[in-house]
């Protein structure tokens, strides 16, 4: 990781086009702003920008001219708040993942979902609903509450480190390897999710149903914890390998001139796009499409680049979660609908519609 | 017997006869088809002889056979058959939408007890053409709907004088509970919770048409996610709106939820009445919204959590 880092600034075109490649980030970077507003204004509880205004003042201790009562100001600081800052470190956590594991694999459709992140969590959720019951009934209440997460996270983790295990021999890592021991743990994950699903009872199946469906709902300060503090971690560090994933395009011995720490690089894809996947399926439960969509949307507008690419890909994911959320949490008010419909409803046709106006190929990688 | 719960009664059967009508009207059918060849029958008689071997397929169903004392001859139950204890160490058919002939079949039933909506349709038939007689009970969300499967379950065991000392005592309990309602002045908002929401967070609670919004209307509550259909997740500025003053929640859903502490912790909790006084009642689900032979009982226990106030009157 270090010497990635260290070697990240050297590039030879000069300053003026470094300004002009990090002139993307700022656009999204606003339009994130932008989302981030309107999510904080829009709800079922009607709340008046002023008011929002005045309640976002106030938590700091400045005083605007907008009254408010006590519900807006909970329902701004403890509802939205909260909800907003999981979308945007979860949307940014996926989409950094997916735009990961594209680069190692070299393959457009790659995703943690591959090597086994999404369907190792589903696994071990489900096996918790189901006849984890009486061992959350014995857990203290705060980590009953969280068990779920805990199991999510624990299932997707072990799911990457065993299909990493397979993988790598003499101490290095087939990328092909991988990813056939990914589909060969999908397939046994999926088996055993059967195998539950088989033995559950509707209430169990339904609360499964719902979950590998994904919602932000739910969320409190106390509750974002250490998935936070997880996905932050991620994210703060992903971006730094974007020199690397550059020259690991052009092939693992071309890289390894170029002077690349090849297997040290691989691993640290990995180990960040399974962090970051696994705390935002333990956050949220499982949401589709985000993690493969946004890096296309990026590649489809500004091109390959990945120091560009996986800064730019966190921003896009949080702006795109955000906005699907919002239509989540009102278009069926008062009740809520799952976000995994919304953003694969959403997400799929627009997409089908910008690779339909990319006859040359720029999606690809 | 009320008027007023004489009329529930029949409001309640009207619809359902002409659903129930086609399974008898195939049942009267073979019948007379046994008649003509005699001996040949297929179908004995309208009850089922003592020592005949039953598969109950439906919770509220089983409860029902049990209740009745015939608990002992069940051969089998299905996945949604939790009580009695007796019932759980039967041997399963499997989930009662999805049974399969065969499996049924090596049981050697004399009689299937199917609760409506027991399923797929085809292996029903594969049975009933294997001279299993079928016995659908009809299935509904109301107390009364209780008292119909008493009825049908009974008089098709044969078992007239249970059922009718049954059902009795079912509508003793609803009688009581009625009367117990209509002093109630203030009815509470209360909210039925009932397992997680989306992603693992949240909850889902029972909106307008489910079983549970129906018990809460009879115990004298009203419906604060009455705006909802189904048991469908609730956002948190939804249930900040709907501001129940009680939550109601089955043991299950408190445990996964990591009990009371986690319960009320839930984004928007703390800003509703229920949040803030920690006012919650915990249910025996299969009793609260299985409809079974308990419904009367489990109101009854629910009204004494929910209006501590009012003391019970003796009859």
């Amino acid at each position: 990781m270090s010497s990635a880092a260290q070697s990240l600034p050297r590039r030879a075109p000069g300053a003026a086009s470094l300004a002009a490649e990090r002139a993307p980030l700022v656009v999204l970077g606003v339009m994130l702003l932008g989302t981030v507003v309107v999510c904080l204004c829009v709800g079922a509880v009607p709340v008046a920008p002023g008011q929002v205004a005045a309640v976002l003042a106030s938590a700091i201790g400045v005083e605007l001219p907008w009254a408010f009562g006590e519900r807006e100001a909970l329902v701004i600081l403890q509802i939205r708040a909260p909800r907003i800052l999981l979308g945007v470190l979860v949307g940014g956590g996926l989409a950094v993942s997916g735009a990961l594991m594209q680069g190692l694999f070299r393959n457009p459709l790659a995703d943690p979902g591959l090597v086994g992140a999404s369907s190792g969590a589903a696994l071990a959720a489900l096996t918790l609903l189901v006849i984890g019951g009486p061992l959350v009934a014995l857990l203290p209440g705060p980590l009953a509450g969280a068990a779920l997460s805990l199991a999510a996270f624990g299932g997707g983790t072990l799911a990457v480190i065993i299909v990493y295990r397979f993988a790598t021999n003499g101490g290095r890592t087939s990328v092909t390897t991988m990813l056939l021991s990914g589909i060969a743990m999908n397939a046994l994950a999926a088996a055993g999710v059967g195998m539950l699903v088989f033995i559950s009872n509707d209430a169990q199946l339904r609360d499964f149903t719902f979950w590998s469906l994904g919602s932000l709902g739910g969320v409190t300060w106390s509750r974002l914890g250490a998935g936070a503090l997880l996905l932050c971690l991620g994210l703060a560090l992903a971006p730094l390998l974007g020199r690397s994933l550059n020259a690991l395009l052009l092939g693992e011995v071309e890289a390894r001139h170029l002077g690349i720490p090849v297997q040290r690089t691989k691993a640290m894809v990995i180990f960040l796009s399974t962090l970051t996947a696994g705390a935002a399926i333990a956050l949220t439960g499982i949401i589709g499409f985000v993690g493969l969509v946004a890096p296309h949307l990026i590649r489809l507008a500004i091109g390959p680049d990945h120091r560009v690419l996986l800064p730019a890909s966190i921003l896009l994911g949080g702006t795109l979660l955000l906005s699907a959320d919002l239509v989540a949490r009102t278009v069926a008010s008062p009740a809520e609908m799952p976000i995994g419909i919304v953003t694969a409803f959403i997400g799929a046709p627009f997409f089908l519609w910008l690779l339909s106006r990319d006859p040359a190929g720029r999606a690809q990688l | 017997m009320t008027q007023a719960n004489a009329r529930a009664v029949t409001q309640a059967k009207a619809p359902r006869n002409n659903r129930l009508r086609p399974a008898r009207g195939l049942a009267s059918g073979l019948l007379s088809v046994g008649t003509l060849l005699g001996a040949f029958s297929p179908v004995q008689a309208q009850t089922i002889p003592e020592g005949a071997r039953i598969v109950s397929l439906g919770g509220s169903v089983t409860e029902t056979v049990f209740a009745l004392g015939a608990g002992h001859r069940v051969v089998a139950v299905d996945q949604s058959s939790l009580y009695p204890a007796e019932a759980r160490a039967l041997p399963q058919v499997g989930y009662f939408r999805t049974l399969s002939a065969e499996g049924v079949l090596s049981l050697k039933p004399d009689v299937v007890l199917a609760s409506e909506g027991s399923g797929p349709p085809p292996v029903l038939e594969q049975l009933e053409a294997a001279g299993v007689r079928i016995v659908w009970v009809t299935d509904g969300s109301t107390p009364e709907a209780a008292l119909e499967k008493i009825e049908v379950v009974a008089e098709s065991l044969g078992l007239d004088a249970e059922g009718e000392a049954l059902r009795r005592r079912v509508e003793t309990e609803l009688e009581r509970a009625s009367h117990l309602r209509s002093r109630v002045e203030d009815w509470p908002s209360a909210l039925f919770v009932w397992g997680r929401g989306g992603g693992g967070g949240g909850v889902r609670v029972a909106g307008s048409g489910t079983g549970a919004a129906t018990m809460l209307e009879r115990a004298g509550a009203q419906n604060a996610a009455a705006a909802m259909n189904g048991y469908q997740p609730i956002s948190a500025e939804a249930l900040v709106l709907a501001a129940p003053e009680v939550i109601v929640t089955p043991q299950s859903t408190l445990d996964a939820l990591g009990g009371a502490d986690g319960l009320f912790a839930l984004p928007g909790m703390s800003a509703t009445p229920a949040g803030q006084n920690r006012r919650m009642v915990v249910v025996d689900l299969l009793a609260f919204i299985g409809f079974g032979p308990r419904v009367g009982a489990a109101l009854n226990g629910f009204m004494a959590d929910l209006h501590p106030l009012l003391s019970s009157p003796r009859e």
